[in-house]
């Protein structure tokens, strides 16, 4: 049920970000989605790819530091207080959540959110007792 | 003149002077360092085979490991019961340096720091105002015992507390300062803020030290500060602050007092004795130390030396002011620094890897260590708390282990550049305006 994000170490200086994307896209990985944490010295990118065994191998080739992380991709209802009520059932089960942010494509009507939880399984427990839908990396990766 | 007979005694019997002392030194330590007693043994010398200065040629040197070997007391020539006060420098890694002194050694420790005070212009009546750190370094108590014993009213400040340390010097009226170069400016501009003007101080003279400095950045301090700024020379190994200073008349070269101490200046590569004038590594040799003598201690220090009389009167021979170390050695705020204590530090935490630069800059007259991190798989995260949580575990351990704080930077791996051989692993942009 899990989703495997690639992030990337990112120097806080002009072009990296465009050297990451130009060597990815020479390589005809699609990005799906992606975010950028920064702080005043570096940053973390965050992608979720179509393909991401070549996307690591690409990029350590270039000698970026790469690593993968499991995160959780759900389906988030497109109406005021979707989100919300998803927070909540974390919160009574004391989850937290370290990022999230949101997918480009939507899954039918609704939005998909990506979760990075510090407890993942609990979390994916919890989400589908409360019957919140979680889209799998492979429908991911190819939507 | 603090000790005119002595200050001023002529060549020749300076150097009659120096031989007999050398001669008793190499008795004692011959007899009471087994480490000694081995190195002459060794270079196949007994202490009663040199017969003249130059036979000192022929003997061996000590270096700063022989001293990390024998930590702590190893190389002592004096029973424990007969020291009375121990100091530690930094090593090159974890271990201090560690020095003893016997009750004479701290007399003549604070003689010699008096004449140094008094070559600086400085005399009875005055209010120093000591900001070298007290503690195991040696600058703050070296200052003091001489700022006593020349009897000077001394202020023990130590370092840090800048607010603190304006308010007093005004208040108190301090006419002499002690600290390092950078800290005085820094200090004359941290009194702007609070709306006191060092021009307008008591202050007379300020005698600076425990970093390399120039002559643009003596005119820089002596224009903001308005007092006469003196450069004083000394390392704990051996004695402390007072081995060298500047004579307030000339103010060319600093005048080492050769009755305690026989400076040589050597080929830093070959170890061959250089002629007066010539730029190289200071070497020097304790005649007067019962705690710990050293025989030939290589300084790491590069500067040249000149037997030329002096306007002030004095027939100790100058040394000039540090151009540079023969190792990699950094003075970051008057804190000794080798990259290699940084490198254990770095490689005592798990997943980093040893490749590292250290950058050093001089802002607003204070000197900054950065310190870049190269981020490989096994530390790297998604989340950026672990990442800051990584830094700033460095840089608190920097600070534990070495007394300085810095910014530890992380950066792309391959972004350090990797060199043949021995890796680059210091950019120094600390212009001292040559």
């Amino acid at each position: 049920m899990q989703v495997e994000q690639i992030s990337i170490f990112i120097e806080n200086k002009s072009g990296r970000l465009a050297e990451v994307t130009r060597i990815l896209g020479e390589n005809c990985i699609n990005i799906r989605t992606l975010s950028l944490a920064d702080t005043s010295d570096f940053g973390i990118l965050r992608l979720i790819v179509n393909d991401r065994e070549k996307a690591c191998s690409v990029l350590k080739s270039n000698g970026f530091t790469v690593n993968r992380t499991e995160v959780v991709a759900v389906e988030v209802p497109d109406r005021p207080g979707g989100l919300s009520a998803i927070l909540q059932a974390l919160d009574r089960a004391s989850i937290n959540v370290e990022y999230m942010y949101a997918f480009v494509e939507r899954c039918g009507e609704n939005a998909v959110m990506i979760f990075r939880f510090d407890e993942t399984a609990k979390a994916i427990t919890t989400l589908q007792s409360n019957n919140f839908s979680i889209l799998p990396g492979e429908r991911l990766y190819t939507m | 003149m603090f000790n005119e007979e002595f200050e001023t005694l002529p060549r020749p019997a300076l150097e009659a002077l120096q031989l007999k002392r050398l001669q008793t030194m190499l008795e004692r330590i011959y007899a009471n360092v087994p480490f000694y007693r081995q190195a002459l043994d060794k270079a196949g010398i007994k202490p009663s085979q040199v017969k003249s200065l130059e036979d000192l040629q022929r003997l061996p040197f000590t270096y700063k490991q022989d001293m990390r070997d024998s930590y702590p007391y190893g190389l002592f020539a004096a029973r424990m019961e007969d020291i009375v006060r121990i100091h530690a420098s930094s090593g090159t890694t974890g271990k201090p340096t560690v020095v003893g002194y016997t009750r004479k050694d701290i007399e003549t420790w604070s003689e010699l720091m008096a004449r140094s005070f008094a070559a600086a212009g400085v005399h009875r009546g005055d209010i120093i105002h000591n900001s070298y750190g007290y503690g195991l370094f040696t600058g703050g108590l070296g200052a003091h015992y001489g700022a006593e014993r020349l009897g000077a009213s001394v202020i023990p400040m130590s370092g840090g507390n800048t607010k603190k340390q304006i308010m007093i010097m005004k208040d108190f009226g301090s006419t002499v300062l002690t600290c390092t170069p950078s800290y005085s400016l820094f200090m004359s501009e941290a009194a702007v803020e609070e709306n006191v003007d060092f021009r307008n101080l008591s202050l007379r003279v300020g005698i600076f030290g425990a970093e390399p400095w120039s002559d643009s950045m003596r005119k820089e301090i002596e224009g903001k500060l308005n007092l006469s700024a003196i450069d004083i020379y000394g390392l704990s190994e051996i004695m402390g602050p007072g081995v060298a200073i500047e004579c307030q008349e000339a103010k060319q070269g600093l005048h080492i007092w050769e009755d305690h101490f026989i400076p040589e200046i050597i080929n830093p590569d070959t170890g061959a004795v250089l002629p007066p004038g010539s730029l190289g590594e200071l070497v020097i040799t304790t005649i007067t130390k019962e705690g710990i003598p050293l025989l030939r201690y290589r300084t790491r220090d590069i500067t040249s030396i000149t037997y030329a009389p002096c306007v002030c009167g004095r027939t100790h021979a100058r040394i000039a002011r540090m151009s540079g170390r023969s190792d990699d050695m950094l003075i970051i705020r008057g804190v000794n620094v080798f990259p290699s204590q940084i490198e254990s530090i770095l490689m005592g935490i798990e997943g980093v890897e040893p490749h590292y630069v250290l950058i050093v800059d001089r802002k607003e007259n204070l000197d900054v260590l950065e310190v870049q991190v190269e981020v490989g798989e096994n530390i790297f995260s998604d989340e950026v708390k672990h990442l800051q949580a990584l830094s700033h575990g460095i840089e608190k351990e920097i600070k534990d282990m070495l007394g300085i704080s810095c910014k530890v930077r992380l950066v792309e791996p391959k972004t350090i550049a990797r060199s043949e051989g021995k890796a680059k692993r210091v950019i120094d942009n600390r212009s001292l305006g040559k």
